[in-house]
């Protein structure tokens, strides 16, 4: 049996795993703004973003005061952590995040596809978030929620949309659901942590079903036996990772205890 | 109708403050004008979203991500609203693009210096969004009623986009020493192209005398740089900082501030495509839709493909 004050632990490392997640990945959709193929999908994409980082904050906020509880409890020196200290002056290894987030933006069917592929995962972990016994997850997720359902209706549409349009849209989707579809096994193995999530299964198998409709209405197939890549939610990244977080950081790291 | 009729129609309504609408009869030169002043403002939106969007990835804190992201999402909604303004006249989107890109097209010349630290997010929004606001507070009276219009919603956003600016850089001035240098160099960075915004002086300006007498603009470029001036020498105070003109000083006479001479060269210069950055936004501009073509003909062609299937199943 776990103690109140492991079961503690392991809640704000999931809760961790959430923002790290959405964090990193408003953060890749915000190299978009500015730079978008249609001012319309600019404003969308960068949209998009905000809703990821917004969730995020609500992640970030609850871990440092879960966290900042632990550390008034143990009388340690670290009872002032904020959403700030934790997306800022955490390192590498101590991100959570899912793998597929980090990956370069690539073209926008990488985008579109990333986003999709995630925001499918998402709602179906949020909608267990909302039913579950944490009464402050069960809230951000209620929240989040409205947003993802958005999410996804934009990215399916844009998914079909490249993968029946011309033969260069529908061969960079190939090559993006060849490229991003490795990263989809880890959403379904549960990390220590995820002590709540108890039927990845089922989840996998919603997941399945949600994205399979959409990917035959966009005249692409399931991509079969591929080898999966995992380590993001137990902080093993890709190379990219170092470099998100230096410019992420940069200025939290070059100026130490400065107020922005 | 006699055109010397439709004329005289259209200058009664100028006169009597109706807004000329794009059904309604109007001067060849007065189309054009508005054509080239609507698109302009529209490319400056859409460049002006290149150097706030350099820092984007770097913002200090969740908080000021945000609100970065959310401005420069803000001045696209302009460009949208611009460039609809301005089909209005009968030019397309796609063809003020294609002029933008070709280098035909002008934008605010503020747009190609660069952003070099993050205290530059806030003096771009206390500066280059105060100093574009006057212009658009103007504009809300331009006698094009769908330009006037665009200004009052944009006008709104941009107010608040200044008192944002001018919150982070307050922030800032309340900082740590380095950041207080950061604050100061940035203001000095900036303030001159600031006051360069509003265009040469009134006597060096070709535009000006027939923009006001047809009331697209209400006040003259040295009147706005004027107003600016007073409102900005008022708001430094605030930050305890200073603009880098030793010549600023209260006139008793006028009850203004007379300030320094521009750098008219440097001005110029700038407009001819020699600024620090002319080049590198018209690059990130033109790759932008360079690398965006493909989707752009994806979304058509899955578009007309949807068409014919509803045709067959109408069928
Ligand atoms: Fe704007
Ligand atoms: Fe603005």
């Amino acid at each position: 049996m776990l103690t109140d004050s492991q079961k503690k632990n392991l809640l704000i490392d999931f809760v961790l795993f959430l923002a790290d997640t959405n964090l990193i990945l408003g953060q890749r959709n915000a190299e978009w703004c500015a730079h978008g193929p249609i001012l319309e999908q600019d404003i969308a994409i960068t949209n998009i973003s905000l809703d990821l980082i917004g969730q995020s904050r609500n992640f970030y906020q609850y871990a440092a005061k879960l966290l900042n509880e632990n550390a008034g409890a143990s009388q340690l020196p670290h009872n002032d952590l904020t959403e700030d200290s934790l997306a800022y002056l955490r390192t590498e290894r101590e991100f959570k995040n899912l793998l597929i987030t980090e990956l370069p933006k690539q073209d926008w069917a990488h985008t579109v596809l990333r986003q999709l592929l995630y925001s499918l995962y998402s709602q179906s972990l949020y909608n267990r978030l909302l039913n579950g016994h944490d009464v402050q997850l069960s809230a951000i997720a209620e929240k989040a929620l409205k947003e993802v359902a958005y999410h996804i209706k934009w990215s399916s549409e844009w998914v079909i949309r490249l993968g029946d349009g011309t033969d260069e849209s529908h061969e960079r989707m190939l090559i993006a659901l060849q490229a991003l579809w490795p990263y989809t096994g880890e959403f379904f193995i549960a990390a220590t942590y995820e002590t709540s999530i108890t039927d990845y299964n089922v989840i996998q198998q919603e997941w399945s079903e949600k994205l399979t409709p959409i990917l035959i209405q966009a005249t692409l197939e399931v991509p079969q036996n591929v080898f999966m890549q995992k380590g993001g939610k137990q902080g093993i990244h890709t190379e990219h990772m170092g470099f998100i977080l230096a410019d992420l950081q940069y200025l939290q790291r070059t100026y130490p205890g400065a107020e922005w | 109708m006699q055109i010397h009729d439709l004329e005289k129609i259209f200058e009664e309504k100028i006169e009597r403050e109706i807004k000329i609408e794009s059904k309604d009869w109007m001067p060849d030169a007065y189309r054009k004008t508005n054509v080239r002043q609507i698109s302009q403002h529209a490319h400056s939106e859409i460049v002006g979203m290149l150097p706030e969007g350099n820092w984007i990835s770097r913002a200090p804190s969740l908080k000021r991500k945000v609100i970065l992201i959310a401005k420069v999402q803000d001045e696209a909604g302009h460009g949208l609203y611009l460039y609809s303004a301005a089909e209005t006249l009968g030019t397309s989107r796609e063809q003020m693009i294609e002029d933008l890109l070709s280098g035909k097209a002008k934008y605010s010349s503020i747009f190609n210096y660069p952003t070099l630290t993050w205290a530059d997010m806030g003096a771009v929004g206390w500066l280059v969004d105060g100093a574009a606001i006057l212009n658009q507070v103007m504009l809300c009276r331009t006698s094009y009623g769908p330009y006037a219009r665009a200004m009052v919603r944009i006008c709104k956003e941009e107010s608040f986009h200044q008192r944002q600016g001018f919150e982070s850089l307050l922030v800032l001035s309340k900082g740590t020493p380095e950041q207080k240098a950061m604050c100061q160099d940035a203001i000095n960075r900036w303030w001159w192209p600031s006051l360069m915004m509003f265009g040469p002086k009134d006597a060096e300006s070709t535009n000006s005398d027939q923009s006001m007498k047809w009331k697209i603009k209400r006040k003259t470029n040295d009147e706005l740089r004027q107003q600016f001036v007073n409102m900005a020498v008022e708001q430094v105070k605030l930050l305890g900082m200073t603009l880098p003109d030793p010549d600023l000083k209260f006139n008793e006479v006028t009850s203004q501030y007379d300030f320094g001479e521009i750098h008219w060269d440097e001005f110029w210069a700038v407009v001819k495509g020699n600024g620090p950055c002319n080049k590198q936004r018209l690059e990130a501009r033109n790759k932008a839709h360079e690398e965006g073509k493909w989707v752009r003909e994806a979304a058509l062609a899955y578009a007309k493909k949807q068409q014919a299937r509803i045709s067959v199943k109408v069928a």
